[in-house]
């Protein structure tokens, strides 16, 4: 089919979507947010605070402060993840709501539109959780720190995208282990959220230099204690042609997935 | 102009042809079925008709749209009964409408008060609140179709729109759509029961391996294409009279244990079978399930 490799035509008319997915999660937004805001509490007080006493400072600070910007990003990864690949699933393939939805006047790309935003959206909640807590802690430097907002999103949009091309690829909810277990958590060893990366070998240095998650962290993590980062724009750069390629190939894969 | 237009239409999956050259055309207000067995090719030139699926080959103009070229303008005057159920899980009867509504552009204002007369519509007036999941059946087949209304449409599409109701469901179903053809929508629905086509349906169009066969109303293509009448035999002994029968009936048919006779005269098989108490027969008019069958053969189909 020629048209399967056109690029998305898109129209305000996902929005509709995106409500509709809005709906959905303002009925269950009080679990939602808690745990948004559980999550990083426990992972942050219990490594931040017990590994932090026996690390001492890293990357030249202390490491309650240097965890929270990469756990900042990791964590808008992985809402952006779950978002675009279970619930998406569930939606797509599931609930048959995407079929639903194209049977009005709806295409598919705004279908995706809507997912992808809306994804990226779940991002922003979970990005805004974390930096409540970071700055409850007292590890955000304001007003800068408010920066790492949008850069929550974009992270948002780039996992979102992944997510989508994934999603369109899968025979079930098994399949996404494989994404989550083969590429994310080795991408959150490589990309700086735990430790710094110059501490991995120079040619491991290279790989992490290719994941949109390292582009995140060196954003979020000196955005939090008042910096500004050094090569923003190469690193927005990334993320944003993560972002954009990804969306393309999700909107291939899933073209040539449901419009066969 | 027509509702609909099909020339030529023609689409193949993984090498082979599954549409092989439909023409359709459906006048407005009229209420047409697109009948055949398993895997003929329907639901397939339905999508196609929506604009959900991309021709190889053919023209497609739905409410003077060109499909798929403007599927989307079309898809805004049409509603679509889906062959399964995809009511939305995650929210109530009446927010099920408001938010379909909303994916045709329309406002919050402009939907709630169609709501009301949606569900009354629906015979779901008083569920306005209940979730999909407490739904039987029959009520969630009805808020599809209440779904597929919200827009106002002026032609509705409808796949296999009573497959695995009960009676009382099916016929609430058939008032229903009677009652939309009363106000001057116009209908295509497929399916594969022939006495809902045959309540239903103006015109009809037969449809096999990806062929349209025959065209016309029920009654003409019984007319046409098969004898008035038809005597059902079983009970022992049935083969050997079914080669008296033959003398009798213009033709005879053999299924399992059941001989099918179709004559336009068939007194002298009655009075025979009179003579033989052993033989279990029923005569009836011919319907277009007999044509059918006929047209596509009795073999099983998957």
């Amino acid at each position: 089919m020629s048209s399967r490799y056109a690029l998305p035509s898109l129209s305000l008319r996902f929005v509709a979507v995106w409500q509709r997915h809005f709906l959905v999660w303002r009925k269950l937004a009080i679990p939602s947010i808690l745990g948004n805001l559980a999550d990083p509490l426990i992972v942050l007080f219990g490594l931040g605070y017990g590994l932090g006493a026996a690390l001492g400072e890293v990357g030249g600070t202390s490491y309650f402060a240097f965890l929270a910007g990469g756990f900042m990003a990791s964590t808008t990864m992985y809402a952006a993840t779950f978002e675009s690949l279970f619930s998406a699933y569930s939606r797509m393939h599931v609930q048959k709501t995407w079929e639903a939805i194209v049977n009005a006047p709806m295409t598919l790309e705004d279908v995706l539109a809507g997912e992808w935003v809306w994804a990226a959206s779940k991002a922003l909640a979970a990005g805004i959780c974390m930096l409540a807590i970071v700055a409850a802690a007292g590890h955000a430097s304001f007003p800068l720190a408010l920066a790492s907002v949008p850069v929550v999103v974009l992270i948002g949009l780039a996992f979102a995208a992944l997510g989508l091309s994934v999603n369109a690829l899968a025979s079930g909810y098994d399949f996404f282990s494989y994404y989550m277990t083969l590429l994310l958590t080795p991408m959150m060893m490589l990309s700086g959220v735990f430790f710094p990366v110059e501490r991995l070998p120079e040619a491991v240095q290279a790989v992490s230099r290719v994941m949109p998650l390292y582009h995140g962290v060196e954003l979020v993590r000196p955005l939090l204690s008042g910096a500004l980062p050094a090569e923003a724009l190469l690193h927005l750069a990334v993320l944003t042609a993560y972002a954009l390629a990804g969306f393309y190939l999700a909107t291939v894969l899933t073209r040539r997935r449901l419009l066969t | 102009m027509n509702s609909l237009d099909v020339r030529g239409l023609r689409k193949s999956y993984a090498g082979q042809e599954v549409v092989c050259g439909v023409d359709l055309e459906v006048a407005p207000g009229e209420c047409f079925g697109l009948l055949g067995p398993n895997g003929a090719g329907k639901t397939t030139t339905l999508r196609l008709c929506l604009g959900l699926s991309e021709p190889d080959a053919g023209e497609i103009q739905l409410l003077g749209h060109a499909v798929p070229a403007r599927a989307r303008e079309a898809r805004a005057q049409v509603g679509v009964v889906p062959q399964f159920d995809n009511l939305d899980p995650d929210f109530s009867v009446a927010e099920n409408l408001m938010v379909y509504g909303r994916y045709f552009g329309l406002g919050r204002a402009d939907i709630a008060p169609r709501i009301p007369r949606l569900l009354e519509f629906a015979g779901l007036g008083g569920r306005a609140e209940s979730k999909i999941q407490t739904l039987s059946g029959g009520m969630k087949r009805r808020l599809t179709l209440a779904r597929a209304l919200v827009n106002e449409p002026r032609m509705l599409f409808m796949d296999e729109p009573t497959t695995g109701l009960d009676p009382q469901a099916r016929h609430l179903i058939w008032e229903r759509l009677r009652r939309l053809t009363q106000e001057g929508r116009t209908l295509v629905l497929t399916t594969h029961f022939m006495e809902e086509a045959e309540r239903l349906c103006g015109r009809v169009a037969i449809m096999d391996h990806g062929r349209i066969i025959v065209q016309g109303t029920p009654r003409e293509l019984i007319a046409q294409h098969i004898e008035s009448q038809v005597v059902e035999v079983h009970g022992p002994g049935v083969d050997a009279w079914m080669t008296e029968a033959k003398s009798h009936a213009s033709r005879t048919e053999l299924a399992g244990e059941t001989v099918f006779c179709y004559a336009n005269e068939v007194e002298p098989l009655i009075a025979g079978l009179r003579a033989r108490p052993e033989l279990i027969y029923l005569h009836r008019p011919a319907n277009l399930e007999d044509l059918f069958l006929k047209l596509t053969g009795r073999d099983l189909r998957d």
